[in-house]
Formats: structure tokens, C-alpha cells, sequence
């Protein structure tokens, strides 16, 4: 189980997560990434992994979750 | 006198001589007038000598055990159990400890007035911590008012040769996000006054990468009465759930605005009379702090201030703040101005809460003034903001607007009309200065 999780302080709402990957984040008024506190359904972690991977402020994190 | 430290295995029983029975623990029992800070030699012949000797790492996790049985959590508004804090800090190498009593809520006093009446209580206790989790010395960040007492009360110590550990005390930054605890932190460190992202924990790592217990002063103080006294002795006041008792300051329309000790759970409207009973007809109050929840005066005076009391409102007692807001004024137009103050007092780092705060208190503002609002919009920008930033800052903005939109319904009716007539300015908002 994982979920994704934004590092507000470094993000700076560059918007590419949103982008890459619109079934999971969304933005808000100002630009900012709306992540679902939801695990990510298995089929998506492989595009979850790139987005996390692609984010150029390296604001946006795959937690684990402990169930 | 005798200064010497009693070992700690004695000092977890009650001390039946000295063991104060009433309230108020913490603060003096007869207030000088004018104030002043209870000298070193009437703290230690009121409370008896400090529970810290040179103990060995057993005693320390028997008292971090009590301070447990106690059911201590911490004073600063989060609640978080005291002793699992410590135990968690002294479970690290080299730990450092921090006493908290930056208190930059506007309207709160009780740390300052702790600090300034009963430095040498908060001393106790930062040593008596720092002993606790293994660390070699102290650093108590006080609020410039307080400052010099607790720097003349810390070389009163240093002269005595009383502490084996040495506290140090610096002043605290004065801008509303300096007292959470990562910002504590860095303000020390690298001297801004701004949270840092967690994961890490400051447990785990936080001043200079080390182990880090942040306290809030207040803590720290029953800290050291626990140290002396005992669990038992500490839930003798208080509910079973929250025992103990807990500094509050009383502010707005009271006759005499003052910071009481109140044992967790006394009613609202009692602790209200502590503070000489309103001094208007009562609206509704303001609790917790600006981070806090409005409620209706009537509905909330009989119930008990505690977290499972006050639950039912949407409110906690947060950092102990009471402010009562009398029928002549706005509670709308009193919400707006304290959410454009924290709107500035941002840090700045998070995006929905830089950008977020001002477009909420903008919309606020045209609440307030009886202009054109959408409220649908205001609504929908609370949940953008909400749980989106490093710290509490912005949920805790959220929760106060919500609070309001709740609690002053009838004002709203009213300022979709033009006015609701209110105009008394209770809650005090600090000018932006220079930083």
C-alpha cells in the first residue's frame, strides 16, 4: 500500500505531477497539487513512481502505508 | 536551607511536607504587588529542592514512567503525551532539549507570566528534561517580555551552583509561526523563525541533527512538580482523561482579564467568574487561540474546558485561551481582521497557505464590510487550504473562518443586508513591524 504525499515547503507548484499524472492530482486555484490521501491503485504505482521521479523540486513522495 | 537534591526514587513518591494541595500550583499562591519573580531561595522553600541530582539511566526511566502515569501532555496546545516524547528523544544519542516559551499567539499570556513569576520552575524543569533524556545542557527560548527574568533567574542558578546541567536562554522571534516546534528549531539554528518539513521528526532529528525534545514552558514546569510530587499527587485535580491542572488566559469582555490555573475541566463559565464575570453581555468566545474555534458564549459556559468537554463545539482548549466577545461587537469583522494578521504572519513557504490565507481573508473582508461576498468561493478556497501546508498554520486559519461561519450566522444575514451594527474591536492584533 502506498499513497503520495506533497512536501509543501519545497513545492513550488510547477504543475508537472498534475500533468503526468491527472487520475491521482489535481490543482488548486493557485496551482498547487490536490493529492487524494487514498492508497494508489496498483495498476497506477508504476506511473506514480515516474511522477515522483519526474518532479523537478523533488516535492512529491510515495509513502509507504502501514495497514 | 538544605539545597542538596533528594535521589529521584524518593523524589517520585509524594512528599506529603511540601506537596502543594491546591490551586494554584504553578504560579505564586499570594501575588506580590507589584509582580515579581519568586526569588530562588522562595521557589525552593515553597516547592523544596530540585528532583535532580546526578541520577543513574534507571532512575530516569522510573520518572519518565510516572511522568506517564501522570498523564502529562504538553501545554503548548498539541496535547501530546509528555512521557512518550521523552522516552523518545532519550531512546537517541545526544539529545538536545528546548523549553518553548516563544508564545507568539497575540493574545495569550500564560507563558509569559509563568516565566516572568516562576522562572525558576521552568528551570527546573528544562534541567530536570534535559537529565531525563540524557542531554548534556538546555536552551529555553522566552519571549522577550519574560527574557531578562529568566536570564537573571538562570545566572541566580549558574551562582548557586544548583543545576548540573547548564540552561541557556535565548530570545524567542517574535512573529505568530516562531513558537511551532521545527521553527523553534531552525530559529536557533539558522535563525528563521519558519517550520521545516517533516518526516524527519524532531525527535529523531532536529537541532543540529541530534535527538530533539521541544517542550512548551508550561510543561516543563509540572514537569518539575511531577518529579517532586507523583503522579497521584498530579490527577488529584482534573478529569481522569486529562489530569492536572492548566494555565489559561482570560481575555475580551471579563472584568479582570487575567492568566488563572485552572484545573483541566472547570467549567467555562466558572473559570469566566475567576476572571470577575463578564463585563457585557456575552456573544461568544473565542477559544483555544487564533488558531482556535468561536463558540456561542451561551452554549459553552456550562461545559467543562477539556478536550472531551469542549469537542462538541468544534473546539479544544489549544494553548489555554479565552477570549469573550460581547454583544456590541462583530464577531465576523473580529474573524477577518485575525485572519489577514495570520495571512501575514505566513511563513510564506507553502503555496496554499501564502497564496490561500489572502484570498480567504480578502473575501472575509468583504464579508466583514457588508460588500459583495461569494461564500460558496470562501468555502471552497477553506477546503484548498486546509491540511496543505508544513505546519498547522493554515488548517488552524480554516478552522477559526469555519468556526465563524458557523457560530455568526445572524451576522452573515445581516451583512448580506449591509450591517450587523457591531463595532468593538476585542481581539488584539499586533501592527506589522519590521522583520
Amino acid at each position: 500500500m502506498a499513497r503520495l504525499r506533497v512536501d509543501f515547503i519545497a513545492c513550488q507548484g510547477r504543475g508537472l505531477c498534475a500533468e503526468a499524472l491527472p487520475e491521482l492530482i489535481t490543482l488548486d486555484d493557485w496551482g498547487f497539487p490536490i493529492v487524494s490521501g487514498q492508497p494508489v491503485p496498483p495498476r497506477l504505482w508504476p506511473d506514480a513512481r515516474e511522477t515522483v521521479r519526474s518532479c523537478p523540486l523533488l516535492a512529491l513522495r510515495l509513502e509507504r502505508v502501514n495497514r | 536551607m538544605t539545597r542538596s537534591a533528594v535521589s529521584l526514587g524518593a523524589a517520585v513518591r509524594p512528599s506529603s511536607a511540601a506537596a502543594p494541595g491546591a490551586l494554584p500550583r504553578l504560579l505564586p499562591l499570594c501575588p506580590p504587588r507589584p509582580p515579581r519573580p519568586a526569588s530562588l531561595d522562595s521557589h525552593l522553600s515553597r516547592y523544596g529542592p530540585p528532583p535532580c541530582s546526578a541520577p543513574g539511566q534507571r532512575d530516569m526511566r522510573t520518572l519518565i514512567a510516572e511522568v506517564g502515569r501522570a498523564g502529562l501532555t504538553g501545554r503548548g496546545g498539541a496535547r501530546f503525551p509528555t512521557a512518550d516524547k521523552l522516552a523518545a528523544v532519550a531512546a537517541g544519542r545526544a539529545p538536545a532539549v528546548i523549553g518553548n516559551g516563544t508564545e507568539g499567539e497575540p493574545a495569550s499570556a500564560k507563558d509569559k507570566v509563568l516565566m516572568a513569576r516562576s522562572p525558576h520552575l521552568v528551570l527546573d524543569g528544562a534541567v530536570l528534561a534535559a537529565q531525563m533524556v540524557g542531554a548534556s545542557q538546555a536552551v529555553i527560548v522566552a519571549h522577550r517580555d519574560a527574557l531578562d527574568i529568566l536570564g537573571q533567574a538562570a545566572a541566580e542558578r549558574r551562582r548557586a551552583r544548583l543545576d548540573q546541567v547548564r540552561v541557556t536562554v535565548r530570545a524567542a522571534a517574535d512573529r505568530f509561526v516562531a513558537g511551532q516546534a521545527s521553527a523553534v528549531v531552525r530559529w536557533i539554528e539558522h535563525g528563521v523563525p519558519a517550520p521545516t518539513a517533516m518526516p524527519p521528526r524532531l525527535s529523531d532529528r532536529g537541532l543540529g541533527g541530534r535527538p530533539t525534545l521541544v517542550q512548551n514552558v508550561e510543561t516543563l514546569a509540572h514537569l518539575a512538580l511531577i518529579a517532586r510530587y507523583g503522579a497521584r499527587w498530579f490527577r488529584s485535580v482534573g478529569t481522569p482523561a486529562e489530569p492536572g491542572s492548566m494555565l489559561v488566559t482570560v481575555a475580551g469582555a471579563v472584568r479582570e482579564p487575567c492568566v488563572l490555573e485552572i484545573a483541566i475541566g472547570t467549567p467555562v463559565g466558572q473559570v469566566l467568574d475567576l476572571a470577575g464575570g463578564p463585563a457585557a453581555p456575552l456573544h461568544a468566545l473565542l477559544l483555544g487561540g487564533y488558531c482556535g474555534a468561536w463558540v456561542d458564549a451561551a452554549q459553552a459556559v456550562g461545559r467543562p474546558f477539556s478536550a472531551a468537554g469542549l469537542a462538541g463545539l468544534g473546539a479544544e482548549p489549544g494553548a489555554g485561551l479565552i477570549v469573550a466577545l460581547p454583544a456590541g461587537a462583530c464577531g465576523l469583522a473580529e474573524t477577518a481582521r485575525v485572519v489577514r494578521y495570520l495571512a501575514d504572519e505566513s511563513a510564506g513557504q507553502c503555496g496554499p497557505c501564502r497564496f490561500g490565507l489572502p484570498a480567504v481573508a480578502s473575501e472575509l473582508e468583504r464579508v466583514a464590510g457588508g460588500r459583495p461576498a461569494d461564500l460558496g468561493l470562501l468555502r471552497k478556497w477553506l477546503g484548498q487550504v486546509d491540511g496543505r501546508g508544513g505546519c498547522a498554520h493554515p488548517s488552524g486559519a480554516v478552522r477559526l473562518v469555519r468556526s465563524a461561519l458557523r457560530t455568526f450566522g445572524t451576522e452573515l444575514t445581516q451583512h448580506a443586508a449591509g450591517s450587523c451594527g457591531g463595532t468593538a474591536q476585542v481581539l488584539p492584533v499586533p501592527s506589522p513591524g519590521p522583520r
